[in-house]
């Protein structure tokens, strides 16, 4: 489970998280939505551990640990995981030898395999990320996550510079790392299928797109630094397209 | 009558003419006089002391001359080792072929000039050895050979002049080290090369060195190739030393002549480095690419490239790459000249030190910080070397790693 209490986080001096709250239970999906600059991917990135993200109150909690201070590998070893938008290029290094090192360089890896699922197995011997298109970053970071098999995984607009050939393999593949691809039950019932689902996601999105692909459990809402409002994803992302952030936060803060 | 007086005389001049560029040597402070070292049966060469055995595997010589063509051992100023394995690949201590073959002087410093300055002079004056390596024409040399310049007297200058010619049609590939006994820490080694690469001919030249940390290295090379011809030119020197200078030249005098030069420096502090790679190109077609990694953890490294484009329809690309790991000094001097309409001529430098958001990065995949520094330091020393046959990216690849625990 990941708890974040009353979190307060600063940039280069500046605050940009004021007040959040947000509680993800094992199995449980979330998605987030908000406007340019509301801080979605600063949340991402404090929860990823990284230190130019200065946490100035309150905590996280992740599987019951304080993780609040710790250095971002530890949090990557404790479950936590990251597909980035715009991931740096990191020449010399082989997208295989990336596979392998977020498998922890498990001898039993099988690259190939994993890398034929998101139609990767060209790039292998690129450097990571190195000339990739928009796609095919999402589809290096989808790759590298099934390799490193987090328990807390971490979207950042993971449908974006996709194409539309590209975004329902994009889409499955992510219900599929967090144990949401109904269509594959292993032989046990859906009640089954989903009390055993302990994977925990927290995606962003601006299309909604992924909502095609993926139930989510919960929508939030992020304006100015406050998660506004948490209820049905579908509502939320109906009510954003025709209202737009200001009023759908504007009925939130009414309503408390 | 050839031009040996001559040369002796123009020498004579030059023994006091400084380098253009990097720090001056007073030669006097060391020993010139020959050192007898006995030559080496197979069986001796298999059987040399573990620690030397050592320092040549680090220099990419194998001693059971496993995948192999042929070697070439000198030993301060002594060939101790030279035979060939490879039908159509000639080895010959230079001093034999002056003596004996006449074609050599067609070769022998016919590129380099003998009054550049005073180390080309003084090798001249005082040459000990060095070898001629050459593919006949149509030869394929299917191993690398390998040569080794090994120092071992203290205070010791060595003086060697090696000639490399690619026949016609001929693949050459040459793996050489330069190396001191674990017990020396102070010489020079002054190394004349001059390379043939003729019409349609391949020649691979990969120079690995392993210098100590009051060793003064002058190095003075030429290359000139031929229509169709290609020079791959590859140098690593991860390893202290006092100062090592050189700017070696290549002449693209055929069309469609390609050189590729790549090399892999790292600067340890007290280490100072001057180095660069100058090409030019003088006929249609010629292309150049220079790659350039530097590394300082502390040390001073001048890295240079110049490209010289002389006619139209000529490609070349100059890439200097530096990286501040704990100090030190790189200075990237990257130059480029067009001479005429038509000519493609790109270079991009950068000096810097390891992005931080690539060290995140990994870290968010599990690696610690200092994993992550070293799996990223890794990339940025391999670079991707087309035309090198498979047995020497393992050797090149194998010095990185050796050489990387200095580095962090």
């Amino acid at each position: 489970m990941l708890v974040v209490e009353d979190l307060q986080v600063e940039l280069a001096g500046k605050t940009i998280l004021k007040h959040i709250d947000l509680e993800i239970k094992p199995g449980e999906t979330h998605v987030l939505f908000g406007p340019n600059g509301s801080g979605k991917t600063s949340l991402l990135m404090t929860l990823m551990g990284y230190p130019q993200y200065k946490v100035v109150g309150g905590k996280i909690l992740f599987k019951g640990l304080d993780i609040t201070h710790s250095p971002i590998n530890e949090r990557a070893r404790l479950g936590i995981g990251m597909s980035y938008q715009r991931p740096p290029t990191i020449h010399g290094l082989k997208t295989r030898q990336m596979v392998q090192i977020c498998a922890g360089n498990r001898p039993d890896l099988k690259v190939e395999d994993l890398a034929q699922d998101v139609h990767f197995t060209d790039f292998l011997e690129r450097d990571v990320n190195a000339g990739f298109s928009g796609g095919e970053i999402k589809r290096s970071e989808l790759l590298q996550l099934m390799a490193q098999d987090a328990d807390l995984l971490l979207f950042d607009e993971p449908e974006s510079g996709v194409d539309l050939e590209n975004i329902a393999l994009v889409g499955n593949t992510i219900a599929r790392l967090l144990q949401k691809n109904g269509d594959d039950l292993g032989g046990r019932t859906r009640l089954q299928y989903k009390l055993e689902r302990t994977k925990m996601g927290l995606i962003i999105t601006h299309t909604g797109y992924i909502l095609d692909y993926v139930p989510v459990d919960k929508g939030q809402v992020l304006f100015d630094g406050v998660l506004s409002c948490s209820t049905n994803p579908r509502e939320i992302f109906r009510c954003i397209s025709e209202v737009g952030y200001e009023e759908c936060v504007r009925c939130t803060l009414e309503k408390t | 009558m050839y031009a040996g007086e001559n040369l002796k005389e123009k020498a004579a001049k030059a023994v006091e003419k400084r380098a253009m560029i990097g720090p001056d040597v007073d030669l006097t402070e060391f020993e010139t006089a020959p050192v007898d070292h006995a030559y080496l049966t197979d069986e001796q060469l298999r059987n040399l002391p573990a620690v030397e055995q050592e320092r040549l595997v680090m220099s990419g010589v194998d001693v059971f001359e496993r995948e192999r063509g042929g070697t070439y051992f000198q030993k301060d100023t002594a060939v101790v080792h030279c035979k060939t394995k490879q039908e159509g690949v000639e080895i010959i201590p230079i001093r034999t072929a002056l003596e004996k073959d006449d074609w050599i002087h067609d070769y022998y410093w016919k590129l380099a000039s003998v009054d550049l300055d005073k180390y080309t002079a003084s090798a001249e004056i005082n040459l000990h050895n060095g070898y001629v390596i050459r593919a006949l024409p149509g030869a394929r040399s299917i191993y690398p050979i390998q040569a080794c310049l090994y120092l071992d007297k203290q205070g010791i200058q060595q003086n060697v002049h090696n000639i490399i010619i690619a026949e016609e049609d001929s693949e050459l590939h040459v793996i050489t080290g330069c190396a001191t006994s674990p017990h020396l820490t102070r010489g020079v080694h002054i190394g004349i090369s001059e390379f043939y690469v003729k019409k349609n001919a391949k020649l691979s030249f990969t120079m690995i060195h392993n210098w100590a940390e009051d060793m003064v290295v002058r190095p003075r090379s030429v290359a000139q190739v031929e229509e169709g011809g290609l020079f791959v030119n590859n140098y690593i020197s991860m390893k202290p030393v006092r100062t090592l200078q050189m700017y070696p030249t290549t002449h693209l005098v055929g069309e469609n002549a390609v050189a590729r030069l790549y090399s892999i420096v790292v600067g340890s502090p007290g280490s100072e480095y001057d180095v660069g790679g100058r090409v030019y190109l003088k006929k249609p077609g010629t292309r150049a690419e220079i790659v350039a990694r530097t590394i300082s953890n502390g040390g001073r490294i001048i890295s240079r490239g110049h490209l010289i484009g002389e006619v139209p329809e000529i490609k070349a690309h100059l890439e200097c790459k530096g990286l501040l790991l704990n100090g030190g000094l790189i200075y990237a001097v990257p130059e480029l000249e067009g001479h005429a309409d038509g000519v493609e001529m790109s270079h991009e430098a950068a000096v810097g030190k390891i992005a931080q958001d690539e060290i995140f990065y990994l870290m968010s995949r599990g690696l610690s910080e200092e994993e992550a520094t070293s799996t990223i330091v890794r990339g940025f020393l391999s670079v991707d070397i087309p035309g090198l046959p498979p047995q020497l990216k393992a050797e090149i690849d194998r010095a990185v790693e050796m050489s990387e625990k200095d580095v962090m």
